[in-house]
């Protein structure tokens, strides 16, 4: 009878451990999950200065339109914080950019520029990685949230500090419909 | 969401035991290629007072050694081989806009699927097509034919690479990588042992089992006989067998990652409109061998059993038929567009 009760004791001790290990795991996840989403805004921030020096000049009648991106771009620069909070600048910065690639299109010499196109490129290549970082930051958070809710994971949850991690949603409609801008600077094969 | 990840645990798990279970098969399939040719020398061996003379199981040993130092080459050399069998060039400093595209695009994906950038490869050919290698997520590897990068634009292109991003995360590209190094040995075995046969060793293990299995009177004569022509079915069928495998699990494994890519990239669309137009090209991807063909998007030697359906298409082909995947993709866009739809 006693080491019947041993072993039980010893397979429920591991069976905790590997719960608590589990949402450890999970934790740590979501906050690389999450600064990886960190490491490209930064980038965004970082190349933002570039384009805007480079269209400037031919851009005399769109001041309004990279004033909006100089403006959206401080503010989500100095904006540190929640979760929340970053979602919002961030996603204001975006709805700014997309405006100000639209009016691009508009401009056949900007178009054509070797400089301005690979600077577009990088651009729209650190919007999308904003985007799938986001996107994967979102699945494991809920991946974690679900497990620390969940019978019997939710025992050890206190145990392991774990909190639910707030998800980066998008706002409103609108925001979500900039990025679905046709950008694709893909040239025409030439024959 | 958290619906997709275990299924994402469900594959990768289910990818490590296929492994372990082809290991599994390969030593048993060795045992028995080396220690029963050591059985029917052993049985064949035995003379008229009840005596064995063969005793010390030397084609099982040699077998075995062989087979592990083939094996372990090739599973280390695998990947390289592949990439260098194909023609591919890592683009390390991406210099026009299409290259620098590409690169972006890898990361965008490798970001998606939290996984680490693998390296990018361009492989100079036409036609386009693409392919992942390697022996896992960390040391992966994804390669492009140029004709690829010119066929299709960002979105298209992020739908393949999704795809074969979807090769290295669900760790088909070990298992792939696993199953080619075995079924090289295989191959490699049954060519050396064919040889000898036919050579001098099949005429000592014909008088051996022959002349003296005769004089001992039945018995162990009959036995060595039978398993002797066992042993020579088996290694004339393996090859066969194995490719058949190898063949079996790709084709499964293209309908998942195609689903991978639309979970990476939400855009299922664009990855049909991709292969639609590698579907269109003409040409066959000449740098592709029969050894890659395995491991890419699309069948690279344009065989006709993968554009059927049913059992012969089972069989055959390594890739699943176009037409189906493009429906099937085409679907989870109209899912999609109707669920994100403004609701009236």
């Amino acid at each position: 009878m006693e080491w019947f009760l041993l072993i039980a004791v010893v397979v429920v001790v591991f069976w905790l451990v590997a719960m608590y290990n589990g949402l450890i795991a999970l934790k740590n996840q979501t906050i690389n999950a999450w600064k990886q989403i960190d490491v490209q805004l930064k980038r965004r921030h970082d190349l933002i200065p570039n384009l805007v020096g480079t269209v400037k000049g031919s851009m005399e009648f769109e001041k309004e339109t990279l004033q909006a991106v100089i403006d959206a771009r401080s503010k989500a620069m100095s904006g540190g914080g929640g979760v929340k909070e970053t979602a919002a600048a961030e996603g204001a910065l975006s709805g700014a950019l997309g405006k100000l690639f639209v009016v691009m299109e508009q401009y056949p010499d900007l178009k054509s520029s070797q400089n301005v196109r690979d600077l577009q490129e990088e651009l729209s290549s650190t919007e999308n990685k904003i985007a799938f970082a986001r996107q994967l930051y979102n699945d494991v958070a809920t991946n974690y949230n679900t497990r620390q809710q969940q019978f019997p994971t939710n025992f050890v949850a206190g145990l392991a500090k774990a909190q639910i991690a707030e998800l980066w949603e998008i706002e409103d409609q609108a925001e979500r419909a900039v990025p679905q801008v046709d950008l694709s600077l893909k040239p025409k094969p030439q024959a | 969401m958290s619906g997709d990840a275990l299924n994402l645990f469900e594959q990768q798990a289910r990818n490590r035991r296929q492994t372990a279970w082809w290991i599994f098969l390969f030593v048993l399939f060795f045992a028995w290629i080396g220690f029963g040719g050591d059985a029917v020398m052993y049985f064949g061996s035995f003379d008229k007072y009840g005596q064995a003379h063969y005793t010390v199981p030397w084609i099982g040993i040699v077998v075995t050694a062989i087979a592990a130092i083939v094996a372990r080459t090739s599973w280390t050399r695998g990947p390289k081989r592949v990439l260098w069998s194909a023609g591919a060039v890592e683009l390390t400093n991406p210099q026009t806009f299409e290259e620098k595209q590409l690169v972006n695009v890898v990361e965008e994906m490798a970001i998606a699927a939290g996984l680490p950038r693998p390296k990018v490869y361009v492989v100079n050919d036409p036609d386009p097509n693409a392919f992942a290698t390697g022996h896992g997520p960390e040391t992966a590897s994804i390669a492009v034919t140029s004709g690829l990068i010119q066929a299709l634009n960002r979105e298209e292109l992020q739908g393949v690479v999704g795809h074969e991003m979807a090769h290295v995360r669900n760790l088909d590209v070990r298992l792939m990588t696993m199953v080619a190094a075995l079924v090289g040995v295989i191959v490699v075995l049954s060519d050396g042992i064919g040889r000898v046969m036919r050579g001098g060793g099949g005429r000592g293990v014909g008088a051996l089992v022959g002349g003296r299995g005769r004089r001992s009177g039945g018995g162990a004569g009959m036995i060595a006989i039978v398993l002797l022509v066992l042993w020579l079915i088996t290694l004339i069928l393996a090859p066969l067998i194995t490719r058949l495998m190898a063949m079996a699990i790709s084709r499964k494994r293209e309908f998942l990652a195609d689903a991978t890519s639309a979970e990476l990239t939400r855009n299922p669309g664009a990855l049909a409109s991709a292969l639609q137009k590698i579907e269109a090209a003409p040409a066959p991807t000449a740098s592709m061998k029969r050894g890659t063909a395995h491991l890419c998007i699309a069948d690279p030697l344009g065989s006709s059993a993968n554009l059927k359906e049913g059992r012969l298409a089972d069989l055959f082909g390594t890739h699943p038929p176009m037409a189906k995947r493009i429906t099937i993709l085409r679907g989870m866009a109209f899912q999609q567009a109707k669920a994100t739809a403004p609701q009236p």
